[in-house]
């Protein structure tokens, strides 16, 4: 099934939810809202002709302002990136949701999407990985922690707009 | 009568009451089968473990951020460091990756010298892993056996890249170098005594009563808990999947096998192998999906990738031409993203790319097979016995600078 019917099966299915596919990429993308985000994922995974069994991996990419190019988010955008692999049908997909940097465009005030955890249990690590690197927060993450930073850092590193504190506990890091 | 005995006859004693209570135990960070900075939580009662915390990130270097800001070229030397135990895999992935954002193609001779490459490293790795498994479970000549043969396909690769563990050898574009004269002829006669040395581990490990002890039949992943984990490489074959990029990659990696014969390592619902007829069968206890069967899938593969590099050795022979021109730093990557999985020793490791323009990549990103196969232990220790817990562990092979990045 080429990338085209699988986008024409999640539009009958959801409507406007699917917001569009994009083709000229090297990797074609289906982009979806993130409120429907974890029911496009399940139904992917659940449908027989589908079978997307495997989430490989969740991506965070933050576009500031001036880099974005797109003119519909004004203050910049996060857009998260899952890759899907059908084992059955040797086949694979990406996905991908549009969020804001700052929730209500309120600095400091993690944007929120909803977890996938339930449905891929790898997506646990992944989440939490995006919560402490970038500093999105997935709404029903049975354990949203910090995973590589220590437990009390401070701050989101891969934002682009992050600025290295002076010192850690004392010890100087610049 | 003497004191002690008198203390002992008196009618006085009573039993005292024991208390039974669930435990935490901290293992690690410096613990030794934790094959680098792990910790582990265990709550246990008694002997049964019924729940593993994994802490991470001890051996974190930001790497996505550095990759934020370097060259695509020189992020290689990098991805050195994510599994330093397979350095040219982690090399090949990000330059794939990287090419396929470009849409570079590298010339046929260029494609046989880095599977020669990749599959002596992963030979190189799997000797790591199962030396150092029997070393986890107690037995320390086998360590001694597997570093011995590792140590030749080292001299190799120092003699070819002047490194020996971070390569940067392989580029975007190619290679950094072609194989100096003789090389060729060295790696046959590697070859040659790879054979009887893998024999030497199987008579030693394989089916040995104690170690068959401590593995057949202990952490038994199902092949669906596998996959909804992500887990993937021997961990995945091990539940018998028969799933290997190298053979259903996307078509950038997987046309590099494609003239090569070979089997997947992965048992059949019974516990075979295929073309096993040579190997020793599978113990009595042993279920697919356990210790021991992704024991045997590593010893399984090394035999198979030294026959992928002997037909990589007599390809590479047969063609001329250039093995290809690594990219300048100033070369540009277009506006788009790319992303690409190879199958590495350890599992699939998937490399992202953001292009912007610009020779420096606006977001890289480095999905670690380590970090999700390390995601499946808790699910495999709980019920367990403390002491299986390295047996478990050892089984995944893990690297923490993978897991860490």
């Amino acid at each position: 099934m080429e990338i085209a019917a699988i986008f024409a099966r999640l539009r009958e299915k959801f409507g406007e939810g699917i917001i569009g596919l994009q083709t000229e990429n090297v990797d074609p993308w289906i982009e979806v809202s993130p409120q429907i985000l974890p029911e496009a994922c399940k139904f992917l995974k659940d449908e027989p002709d589908l079978a997307f069994e495997m989430l490989n991996c969740i991506t965070a990419v933050d576009y500031l302002p001036e880099t974005g190019g797109r003119t519909d988010v004004q203050k910049g955008r996060i857009e998260l990136i899952y890759h899907l692999t059908s084992l059955r049908f040797v086949r694979r997909l990406v996905l991908k949701t549009v969020i804001p940097r700052w929730q209500d465009n309120e600095t400091g005030r993690l944007p929120q999407v909803p977890t996938v955890s339930h449905i891929w249990p790898t997506a646990n690590w992944h989440e939490r990985e995006i919560f402490d690197l970038m500093g999105v927060y997935f709404i029903g993450h049975p354990d949203l922690r910090r995973i590589l930073c220590p437990e009390d850092w401070i701050g989101h590193p891969l934002r682009k707009d992050y600025q290295m504190p002076l010192e850690y506990h004392g010890i100087p890091l610049r | 009568m003497t004191p002690l005995r008198r203390l002992l006859e008196e009618e006085s004693w009573e039993p005292v009451e024991l208390r039974t209570e669930e435990i935490f135990i901290n293992m690690g960070p410096q613990h030794p089968s934790t094959h680098g900075v792990l910790r582990l939580v265990l709550r246990a009662r008694g002997e049964v473990v019924t729940e593993v915390v994994p802490y991470i990130g001890y051996l974190h270097r930001c790497a996505e951020k550095i990759g934020e800001n370097v060259a695509a070229q020189q992020w290689i030397p990098y991805t050195d460091r994510m599994d330093y135990l397979a350095a040219m895999n982690m090399n090949l992935g990000w330059a794939l990756t990287v090419e396929k954002l470009l849409g570079l193609e590298v010339p046929e001779r260029g494609r046989h010298l880095r599977v020669i490459l990749v599959e002596l490293d992963r030979i190189a790795s799997h000797l790591v892993a199962v030396g150092t498994y029997a070393l986890d479970l107690g037995s320390f000549t086998p360590f001694m056996y597997c570093f011995r043969e590792r140590e030749k396909i080292l001299n190799l690769f120092e003699w070819a890249s002047g490194a020996r563990l971070t390569y940067s050898f392989i580029a975007i574009g190619g290679a950094r170098a072609d194989l100096p004269s003789g090389w060729v002829e060295a790696c046959h006669q590697f070859l040659d005594e790879l054979g009887p040395a893998l024999a030497e581990i199987h008579d030693l490990l394989t089916t040995n009563a104690i170690f068959v002890h401590r593995t057949a039949g202990v952490g038994v992943l199902a092949p669906s808990t596998a996959i909804a984990y992500g887990c993937t490489g021997p961990v995945l074959r091990g539940s018998g999947v028969a799933w290997d990029l190298r053979r259903v990659g996307e078509p950038i990696y997987s046309r590099m096998y494609q003239d090569y014969e070979f089997q997947i390592a992965a048992p059949d619902a019974t516990g075979r192998y295929p073309d096993a007829a040579k190997l020793p069968s599978p113990p009595k206890k042993a279920v697919v999906g356990d210790c021991w069967h992704r024991y045997f899938v590593r010893m399984y593969e090394m035999e198979q990738s030294a026959k992928i590099v002997r037909q990589a050795l007599d390809k590479y022979t047969a063609s001329s031409g250039p093995v290809g021109q690594p990219i300048k730093h100033t070369h540009k990557l277009p506006r788009g993203e790319a992303y690409l999985e190879t199958e590495c020793p350890k599992g699939q490791m998937g490399f992202f790319v953001v292009g912007n323009d610009s020779p420096i990549p606006h977001r890289v990103r480095a999905r670690s097979s380590s970090f999700c196969n390390l995601s499946v232990l808790s699910e495999l220790c709980r019920g367990a016995l403390i002491a299986d817990i390295p047996a478990i562990l050892g089984s995944l092979d893990i690297v923490l600078g993978e897991v860490d990045r």
